[in-house]
């Protein structure tokens, strides 16, 4: 059982004048759209409860005004909520004095944004260093840890260049070394990527899991995009108005989606590219005995029908890592797997 | 019928008694206040005096070449512009020829004084303005009346309080020309982006290395506009407050208008204008210096 970093208990945000007074009747049941038409309120969130493992990339999904922006910015408290609890490795960031909470923002968290929010007037390396030069640390270690990170990130050699001279990739790249070189285990991921162009995206979601695989943070990445969701999130949340509807892992979303808006939010995915062999084998094994092919558990589907398809199988037989025989998939459960046709209990 | 008539078409006022009573009423209390603070006030401001006195002799006591070339590093230092700088020196040179030296020297140490009190107070207030809305909403109505009152009615007061002089003069100059560098600071900061300084805020800055790495910087555009209106404000209200008897430009300026000297008003109001200019290239040039980096392009 992986370590929950980031605890949030029954959180809820209403903007307006008297949020506290509107808590009441969203609590005995109002509906959103109600508390905006008869008493002028937002309803951001309602009673959010999960809880974010220690070294996982956790995906926070949802449309825009889903209130995925909102849910973020309560864990390092840039916003207030009407009621609830963050906890983040045991401590209550809301009993947090001024002093503790810019503490804690320096030490334990760092933030990428959507419209990159760098410094204009300073250039690549100073904004780099940013972080580190609000946390008071040594000139010579500022200096030292900037540059490595600008490395990291593929950027040597553009230190001197203003934000204004790069593009979109190139700037969100030093916001991205910018919170890197803070050393902060929670790194806050803001739509970061959304305001990039499709290619260029998928190099940063790539240089993403590059860094993720050696630095082990726990990462908690907001997007409106299923598809990069799928791509990096261990774990996947899905926020629609304000609750949320379903917190799994990638496999289970899409095998069993809590609901019909789940469900219509998977629809069009590549199921092939995303699920996995051992979420859709089965331990019996097929009747036909002849022309099986072999793959291993953690192949994606579509790898597997590329190989039954090459090899002309008529089933597959799966493996684990250590070479040993954990379960099977006959040609209908491929066929399946690909247009969900009937929903599977869980694999 | 007939007395509605009359009271449509004669304002309900106060008697002619009655004013003169309410009026008196006022002005002897403030001739009490006069007579109470005044002396204490001008001691107040006695360190100002100094400053401006020491630095007009300064002016006027160092060899012309040399204050000419002073000016021109500056205006270098400023703009960077070969063509600013020449124009300053055949400016200076044209303004020295004409023999209008001595007052343009009284005239830029008043200038130069002015400005950097009105910028001592006016960036700090409009930092504190922006940091709340409550204190905006108050500031606010005060600077419009500083802007649009005419300026001869506050010289009274000033006049009262202090005397005719130099430091009276300062004073009715910076109360005319601060309110743009105030208003302009307070714009400036609130209109920073607000995803950069929710960043600041998400990286743990507090409210100084805040103003100081974030907002000041993102804002110099805007306050660069506003020292720069309250630069050009003060020099226009020289003239007036020649009236006081601040010395330089604007004394000449004055003596023609109730002379109908029109080439001595030409001429001084020319060179006004020349220092005008000055000041508004070399300080506006600076401002974009210091905004080199958003004329980036991609170099990428």
């Amino acid at each position: 059982m992986p370590e929950i970093k980031i605890s949030i208990e029954g959180l809820t945000k209403i903007f307006g004048k008297n949020p506290s007074a509107m808590l009441k009747l969203v609590d005995a049941g109002m509906d959103k759209e109600t508390l905006l038409k008869k008493h002028g309120h937002v309803l951001g969130l309602h009673d959010i409860n999960m809880q974010l493992h220690e070294r996982n990339i956790e995906v926070v999904m949802g449309l825009s005004g889903s209130g995925k922006s909102t849910l973020i910015r309560h864990i390092n408290r840039l916003i207030e909520p009407t009621s609830g609890k963050v906890m983040v490795d045991g401590e209550d960031v809301l009993a947090m004095t001024p002093g503790a909470l810019r503490n804690f923002r320096q030490q334990k968290t760092a933030m990428v944004f959507q419209k990159f929010a760098l410094l204009p007037h300073r250039n690549v390396l100073e904004n780099v260093a940013f972080g580190l030069q609000t946390q008071k640390k040594e000139k010579s270690f500022i200096d030292h840890q900037s540059r490595m990170w600008l490395d990291r990130v593929g950027l040597k050699g553009y230190e001197n260049h203003y934000p204004a001279q790069l593009s979109g990739g190139m700037q969100q790249r030093v916001g991205l070394a910018r919170a890197l070189a803070c050393d902060a285990d929670i790194l806050m991921m803001d739509e970061a990527f959304s305001a990039l162009d499709p290619l260029i995206r998928s190099d940063m979601q790539d240089l993403l899991l590059e860094l993720q695989a050696e630095l082990h943070k726990t990462i908690v990445f907001i997007t409106h995009d299923l598809d990069e969701a799928l791509k990096i999130g261990d774990r996947i949340a899905i926020l629609n108005g304000g609750k949320l509807v379903q917190h799994d892992t990638p496999q289970q979303i899409l095998l069993n989606p809590a609901d019909d808006y789940v469900d219509r939010f998977v629809a069009d995915v590549n199921r092939t590219r995303v699920l996995l062999a051992k979420s859709i084998m089965v331990d019996e094994k097929p009747e036909q005995n002849a022309d099986s092919v072999t793959c291993r558990d953690d192949e994606t589907v579509d790898t597997v029908l590329h190989t039954l398809l090459s090899e002309d199988g008529s089933y597959v037989i799966v493996e684990n890592s250590k070479g040993k025989r954990v379960g099977y998939i006959d040609k209908e459960t491929l066929a399946d797997s690909v247009f969900q046709i009937e929903k599977k209990s869980a694999a | 019928m007939e007395s509605l008539i009359v009271w449509l078409s004669e304002f309900p006022s106060l008697s002619r008694g009655e004013l003169r009573d309410f009026r008196k009423g006022i002005d002897q209390a403030f001739r009490e206040f006069t007579q109470q603070y005044g002396a204490g006030l001008e001691s107040f401001f006695d360190p100002l005096l100094s400053f401006l006195i020491w630095s007009e002799r300064m002016l006027l006591a160092a060899p012309w070449p040399l204050v000419i070339a002073a000016i021109a590093g500056l205006a270098w230092l400023g703009s960077r512009s070969l063509k600013v700088v020449a124009g300053v020196i055949i400016s200076l040179l044209l303004i020295g020829y004409f023999g209008m030296w001595e007052d343009t020297m009284r005239t830029l140490s008043i200038i130069t004084v002015c400005t950097l009190v009105a910028i001592a107070i006016g960036i700090p207030l409009g930092i504190v303005m922006a940091r709340s809305n409550r204190l905006q909403a108050m500031i606010n109505p005060i600077l419009d009346v500083m802007q649009t009152m005419p300026s001869f009615v506050y010289l009274i007061p000033v006049v009262m309080l202090l005397g005719i002089g130099k430091v009276p003069g300062m004073m009715a100059v910076i109360i005319y020309a601060l309110p743009p560098v105030v208003r302009l600071t307070n714009l400036g900061i609130r209109q920073v982006d607000s995803s950069v300084v929710e960043a600041a805020n998400a990286f743990g800055c507090n409210a100084w290395q805040k103003l100081v790495n974030v907002q000041l910087p993102l804002a110099l555009p805007s306050i660069f506009a506003g020292v720069n209106q309250t630069i050009m404000m003060s020099l226009s209200m020289v003239v007036i407050a020649s009236m006081i008897g601040v010395t330089g430009l604007g004394q000449p300026v004055l003596k023609a208008i109730t002379n109908q000297y029109f080439s001595l008003g030409l001429l001084n109001g020319l060179a006004i204008v020349a220092i005008a200019i000055i000041f508004d290239r070399v300080s506006q040039r600076y401002g974009l210096r210091l905004q080199k980096h958003r004329q980036g392009g991609h170099h990428a």
